[in-house]
């Protein structure tokens, strides 16, 4: 025993147990995450069976099992349940049974006992809906303008349907693009046109220039007003014939509902699916989830303005910390004097990394908001006042107040790399009459540059995974358009953005239906992770070819 | 004044100078043993002098590292510091194109002239003066760029972009470092991709693609193998009939091969200076003869 201490080996086994309980909980966390993540797009059946309630009634119930457990039968008793008295232990099932307009209730949990079989129906239909969340139940017929066109006796009925909900779906869009590119265009040219006229009040111009402003102002204005009476036309059509269809089915329990085309995204009948059109399924959905907007308070559809806003704001940092960190770097390192001073000044930068990021939200929306944005306001934007322009949180104050929360990362990086340039080097530049700042940014700073792309690729990683201080200052719950568009500037560093953390914690703890919004976190929390592991791919294949270009330098 | 146990480390290739140094030095002691006086720098007939050196103090703070040096050094000749680790040598060729600026704690008294003008005077310009007075250091130190942009660095320096100039000048001085054979179908590479003493080649080209008159080479041979070192000492050789050239070297041999005047110094203190067959057969002073028969050092 005491030779075996002497060989080094509890060390060894130590160390590699350290390293073992480091991946095991890297692989536990993703896993757990990818698992559930992922798991909330595949088309789980749709079960049918009948349940007692307290009271004693049987119901018919339909829906899909999302999980059971087991809990001990007094607390089943306590809560009013009949449970015979030789049963200690009882299984309860959490079914989510949609119909939110119907039953108000859409998760339910019901308890074994008293359950009769369960079945599969195969016409069993789960609809999602624009409004209300998901239906289940069992079609009827078709109507179209409050006639029967089809019932589920006929052999077309299925085609029937999936063709008009395409067709309602395409139209839905097409009204979208009408209501987001086209009258969006409108109103923001509106907007212009006001803000010229109260520029020019402020300006106080003469009446004379007004008069020929307002006159020019006008026209203008009545171009813009006849184009929105010829694309409210067009969207009002499209709205017309979007009212044309409906679905009349009905629920577990036998009630009838009458179901508006317009309002449904996709009707599936998963238990008649084999696996590869589950899959077919599950792809579409995940890309949806990916691509699509949020509906219904964020607890159904896509997410797709949290990851674009979360990859701008991103970027936006980026181009403004890498100047700063660099500057800031080559200067410590390169010009300022060695001594007391600049010791102070590291240290308080080291420092800086550590203060508590909400420190810095508070910093951002009372210092960058409310000083810097609303000064920016009088002074460039006095025609839009009372309304604040840069004076409320947005996208450019987000990226400003992380740029500064990852500033201390690329200065340390960058000042590592630029000691670790060999003083050869420098030399060599120097001796052949370059002066110091032509050695500088000809040589000693490009060699740098790997150096820079790992300071920058950690504050990627830091920045993006950031939730506390962006709540404070640019980051909402749903913003109603991107910081990129087609309407001048496209890039509105002035407007709200939405972001993966925060959604993470909106949807699973702000939402009004916490069990519907919980997978909705894994898979967003999995999308925030995998985003965050591509941008950092990204900057590290950057720093490594960057490496292989400078490869024996520092060597 | 000195014990030759003071001096610790004696390289190998001292060691086998030893050998061969000692032996015309036995022979020489019947010549001229005429004393040589620092204080009157030794008369170069025939030679123009390219820089000349009086009085030259150094001090890194309070360590004084150069003490009251004159010397002379002819134009076109290959001039050599020989002497033992820290006697100053290095330092004082880094007085020649002031690469002693770049540290803080040194200071200078005393005066060098190029050409007659004082290199210390205020307002003289370092970069311009280094474009005068080369330097090819110990280590091969190319940049981190193909080896094209390498050669064209100082010439880009001066704002020179026409490509036909920028590709006459880097051909001219790839061939004037005997590399271009070698690299004339990479010269895109990165530099890094070359030898030690490809790189160390390159290294010359570059400074001589400013074209300045004089070159200092500071130890420019002591990181390589054999066969690039004899590479190095040809070019030397070659490159006496345009450009002054003053090389510090702790390979005896090697200052015997190349050089057409020695200096011996030896703690800051320049011991003797003089023609090189003269100091390596007929040494004045005690401690060359010391030094070059392997005594220590």
């Amino acid at each position: 025993m005491k030779d075996w201490f002497k060989s080094g080996a509890p060390w060894i086994w130590l160390n590699g147990g350290a390293v073992a309980l480091c991946i095991v909980m890297v692989v536990g966390l993703l896993g757990l995450i990818a698992i559930r993540g992922f798991g909330h797009f595949w088309p789980a059946d749709v079960l049918q069976t009948t349940i007692i309630d307290k009271n004693g009634n049987e119901h018919r119930i339909l829906g899909e099992e999302v999980r059971s457990e087991v809990i001990p039968s007094a607390v089943a008793r306590d809560g009013g349940y009949q449970v015979p008295d030789d049963v200690e232990l009882v299984t309860r099932y959490l079914i989510k049974q949609g119909n939110r307009d119907v039953s108000a209730r859409d998760f339910n949990w019901y308890l074994e006992t008293g359950m009769g079989e369960w079945e599969y129906p195969a016409d069993a239909m789960v609809i999602e809906r624009r409004e209300w969340g998901n239906f289940y139940g069992f079609p009827l017929e078709l109507k179209e303008n409050g006639e029967t066109l089809v019932t589920t006796s006929s052999p077309e009925f299925w085609q029937e349907l999936s063709e008009r909900v395409e067709r309602s779906v395409e139209l839905h869009h097409e009204i979208n693009h009408i209501e987001k590119v086209d009258i969006g265009r409108i109103n923001h040219s509106l907007e212009r046109i006001r803000l010229e006229r109260r520029r020019l009040q402020l300006q106080g111009a003469d009446s004379a220039t007004m008069a020929e402003a307002e006159a020019q102002f006008a026209e203008r204005r009545a171009e813009l007003d006849a184009q929105y009476q010829q694309v409210k036309a067009e969207r009002d059509a499209l709205y017309e014939q979007l009212e044309r269809d409906a679905l009349v089915a009905r629920v577990a329990s036998g009630t009838q509902v009458t179901i508006a085309l317009h309002n449904i995204v996709r009707v599936t009948r998963p238990n008649d699916m084999g696996v590869f059109a589950k899959l077919g399924q599950y792809l579409e959905r995940f890309w949806e989830f990916l691509t699509d907007e949020p509906r219904e308070a964020n607890t159904e559809g896509g997410i797709f303005p949290a990851i674009f806003g979360t990859v701008t704001m991103v970027m936006v940092m980026s181009i403004i910390v890498t100047p700063f960190g660099v500057l800031a770097a080559i200067y410590l390192r390169e010009y300022a004097k060695q001594g007391p001073v600049l010791r102070l000044i590291r240290i308080s930068v080291y420092n800086l990394a550590g203060v508590p990021s909400i420190v810095y939200g508070v910093f951002g929306l009372g210092f960058f908001v409310y000083f810097l944005g609303g000064s920016i306001d009088e002074l460039f934007y006095p025609e839009s006042l009372p309304a604040p322009t840069f004076g409320t949180p947005g996208l450019f104050w987000a990226s400003l107040t992380l740029a500064l929360l990852t500033l201390p990362v690329v200065i340390v990086s960058t000042e590592e790399g630029l000691s670790r340039i060999p003083t050869t080097i420098r030399q060599g530049s120097l001796a052949l009459g370059a002066t110091k700042a032509e050695t500088l940014w000809k040589v000693v700073v490009p060699l740098a540059t790997p150096a820079m792309m790992t300071g920058l690729i950690l504050a990627i990683a830091r920045a993006a995974g950031e939730v506390a201080p962006l709540m404070l200052v640019g980051v909402v719950k749903l913003a109603p358009s991107l910081p990129i568009d087609g309407n001048y500037p496209y890039l509105h560093l002035d407007q709200k953005i939405m972001h993966l953390g925060f959604h993470i914690y909106d949807v699973g703890f702000q939402s009004p239906n916490v069990e519907a919004a919980r997978p909705l976190v894994y898979a967003t929390a999995l999308t925030l992770v995998l985003l965050i592991i591509v941008l950092n791919l990204t900057a590290i294949r950057i720093r490594n070819s960057l490496r292989e270009k400078y490869r024996s330098a520092s060597d | 004044m000195l014990e030759p146990t003071d001096v610790v480390e004696r390289s190998d290739a001292t060691a086998k100078a030893k050998d061969t140094a000692r032996t015309p030095s036995i022979e020489a002691t019947q010549g001229d043993n005429r004393p040589f006086d620092q204080a009157e720098p030794m008369a170069m007939e025939n030679e123009s002098i390219k820089l000349e050196v009086s009085g030259l103090e150094l001090f890194y703070g309070a360590e004084r590292a150069l003490k009251n040096i004159s010397l002379q050094i002819p134009e076109k000749k290959v001039t050599a510091f020989i002497g033992p680790s820290g006697c100053g040598k290095s330092t004082l060729l880094r007085c020649f194109n002031r690469m002693n600026d770049l540290v803080d704690s040194c200071r200078i008294e005393g005066k060098i002239l190029l050409d007659g003008d004082d290199i210390y005077a205020p307002g003289v310009d370092v970069a311009e003066l280094r474009r005068q007075v080369g330097m090819v250091f110990q280590k091969p130190n190319p940049f981190p760029k193909s080896i094209y942009e390498n050669v064209a660095y100082g010439l880009r320096l001066q704002g020179v972009k026409s490509k036909r100039i920028l590709d006459t000048v880097v051909e001219n001085s790839l061939r004037g470092a005997a590399l271009w054979d070698e690299v004339k179908d990479r010269l895109h590479d990165n530099a890094f991709g070359l030898s030690g003493g490809q790189q160390q080649r390159l290294v010359i080209a570059r400074a001589i693609a400013i074209e300045p008159e004089v070159i200092l080479l500071d130890e420019p041979a002591s990181a390589l193998d054999p066969i690039s070192t004899l590479k190095i000492e040809e070019l030397i050789y070659e490159l006496k009939d345009k450009y002054t050239i003053v090389i510090v070297t702790h390979n005896m041999q090697q200052a015997a091969r190349v050089s057409d005047y020695t200096a011996f110094m030896y703690m800051g203190d320049l011991i003797e200076f003089g023609d090189t067959d003269t100091l390596f057969t007929n040494p004045t002073e005690k401690q060359t003869e010391d030094y070059i028969t392997g005594r220590y050092g």
